[in-house]
């Protein structure tokens, strides 16, 4: 569904980002991307939507090279791919439901996004979205008024009703707490799932990460370390990953397996509860 | 313990100096000194002068406590009324010409070529002070307030343009960013990526241009750009000091007027 073959990128600074990834991403796969800061994470998830431009290599989504269209081919080519923030980035003077609409943008005359009278499948499916994460009270309020849990969910609607193919998550959690980490990364999971979606998940949490995701890919210094299942990773391929550890806590969170299954009944609860 | 720790410890800790030549950062500050003595000196003050000066100056100020409005109130009101044309005319054509121009000032939205042309726009009308170009304006187009009307909405755009796009060069790039990921076209990035990071301060730097346009609507008048000024001046050369102090009354009082109202505005707008 998604390949990347070659792709390269170096930094005006001469920093080489991306040394030449190759990756392959089936239909439906959730995928983490681990690796510690500087390894070119970001860098590779924003070269797929082209909001960094690579300075070499192909992107192919389904049939489609990404690299070489034009910027009206891109554009509608982005719509494609739905795209969730670290620290969110909803437009905080916006509202809710502009924000969540704003992922409609690239399917709207700027004349109708102008003064915001989207199609009314847009709107029924807004508030369909804001439902299912639980926001549908906060349609109307600004985005800066919401909690960063909820701020979270907003940007998950917001790259949702683009009715993407692929979904590129830049670090979901880094500004959460542990538990609103764990509810925001099963909700992505469950909707990715529900969906049928590809998508990859910068994520600096490994432990978040095993839990959740069928297959991790690790990166070092723009070059892929490790692509294997969760169970894979032991503490020496987390070493050749992120340098030497003490990494027997890490990978023992994976055994809580059933703490987190009673938790989710928990977690479910305590959601509805935080609105 | 590090040999590197033990050589600190002990040591005393200061602020590292701006400039850290320590004769240069001396020649500096006493050359500056220096420089301020010498330049206060050679303004000479003519002392008598300034004694002769004090009777003109209390009569003046005096004047403000029997402030009279009426002997000349039609000229008044017709002033007041074309200084308030020329600021409102000239705030709306300023303030619509300086978004555009705003916009390609800014390095970060804007291409080279079209941020070079914008720049250069800016820097010619902050260059050029507003009675430089109303002389000029009044010498091609008359006495009368076209020319001050022309004068303030160039002035607008320099002050408006520049201030907007440092805005937007200073705004939140992730914001932006998430809009151009969802494949908005250019016009729809501006006005939901862009737009409402900067809204506040435009609402805020209008009604602040607004009040600018006002107070400068007054002084045009002298050099014959229509507007209160002209009032002003005419009761000046009369040395109707009661006059010239009800028309600085009522200007006193229509800016405290606007500064009230860009209070309220911008609270709402926040």
């Amino acid at each position: 569904m998604l390949r990347l073959k070659k792709l390269v990128k170096t930094y005006k600074t001469g920093d080489q980002a991306l040394k030449a990834v190759d990756l392959e991403i089936p239909q439906g796969q959730v995928l983490a991307l681990i690796g510690p800061s500087g390894a070119g994470k970001s860098t590779m998830i924003r070269c797929i939507n082209r909001l960094v431009e690579p300075s070499s290599g192909e992107v192919w989504l389904e049939d489609t090279e990404l690299t070489s269209l034009s910027s009206g081919g891109l554009r509608r080519k982005r719509r494609e791919m739905g795209m969730i923030f670290q620290e969110y980035a909803l437009v905080e003077r916006l509202t809710v439901m502009e924000n969540v609409l704003s992922g409609r943008l690239g399917y709207v005359g700027f004349w109708r996004s102008f003064t915001r009278r989207y199609p009314q499948e847009s709107v029924d499916e807004a508030f369909r979205l804001l439902d299912r994460v639980g926001l549908l009270a906060m349609a109307d309020k600004r985005a800066d008024e919401l909690s960063g849990g909820q701020r979270q969910r907003v940007g998950i609607c917001r790259a949702l009703i683009q009715n993407p193919k692929l979904l590129l998550v830049d670090e979901p959690t880094a500004s959460l707490d542990p538990k609103t980490s764990r509810q925001i990364m099963r909700l992505i999971c469950e909707l990715c799932e529900e969906r049928g979606l590809a998508a990859i998940i910068n994520i600096h949490d490994v432990a978040l990460a095993k839990m959740f995701v069928q297959r991790v890919v690790g990166l070092r210094f723009g070059a892929i370390e490790f692509d294997g299942r969760p169970e894979e990773l032991t503490p020496d391929v987390l070493t050749t990953i992120y340098g030497e550890e003490d990494w027997e806590a890490t990978i023992e969170k994976v055994d809580d397996e059933d703490d987190e299954q009673s938790d989710t009944s928990l977690g479910k609860a305590a959601e509805v509860a935080a609105l | 313990m590090s040999t590197e720790l033990d050589a600190l410890l002990g040591q005393k800790w200061r602020k590292p100096p701006l400039v850290k030549r320590a004769w240069l950062r001396w020649a500096l500050g006493i050359g500056f000194t220096a420089y301020l003595i010498a330049a206060f000196m050679t303004i000479d003050v003519n002392w008598s002068r300034v004694y002769e000066g004090l009777d003109r100056g209390a009569a003046f100020i005096l004047a403000f406590t029997s402030p009279d409005f009426v002997s000349r109130a039609s000229d008044i009101w017709d002033g007041i009324l074309e200084s308030i044309i020329m600021t409102v005319a000239a705030s709306v054509v300023g303030i619509a010409i300086s978004i555009p121009i705003g916009l390609g000032a800014a390095r970060n939205i804007a291409p080279l070529p079209v941020y070079l042309v914008c720049r250069g726009i800016v820097a010619i009308s902050r260059a050029l002070q507003e009675i430089i170009v109303a002389i000029l304006l009044v010498a091609i187009f008359g006495f009368g307030p076209l020319a001050g009307f022309l004068t303030l909405s160039f002035a607008t755009i320099g002050f408006l343009s520049k201030l907007l796009a440092e805005d937007i060069e200073s705004m939140d790039r992730v914001q932006a960013e998430a809009i151009k990921a969802s494949g908005a076209r250019w016009l729809q990035w501006i006005n939901y990526g862009v737009q409402p990071q900067v809204m506040p301060r435009l609402v805020g730097l209008s009604m602040y241009r607004i009040d600018i346009n006002f107070r400068e609507s007054a002084i045009l008048g002298l050099v014959g750009a229509g507007g209160i000024g002209a009032t002003l001046n005419t009761a000046f050369d009369r040395y109707e000091y009661d006059t010239a102090a009800a028309i600085l009354i009522i200007i006193i009082l229509i800016v405290m007027a606007l500064e009230y109202l860009s209070g309220i505005i911008r609270a709402k707008v926040q």
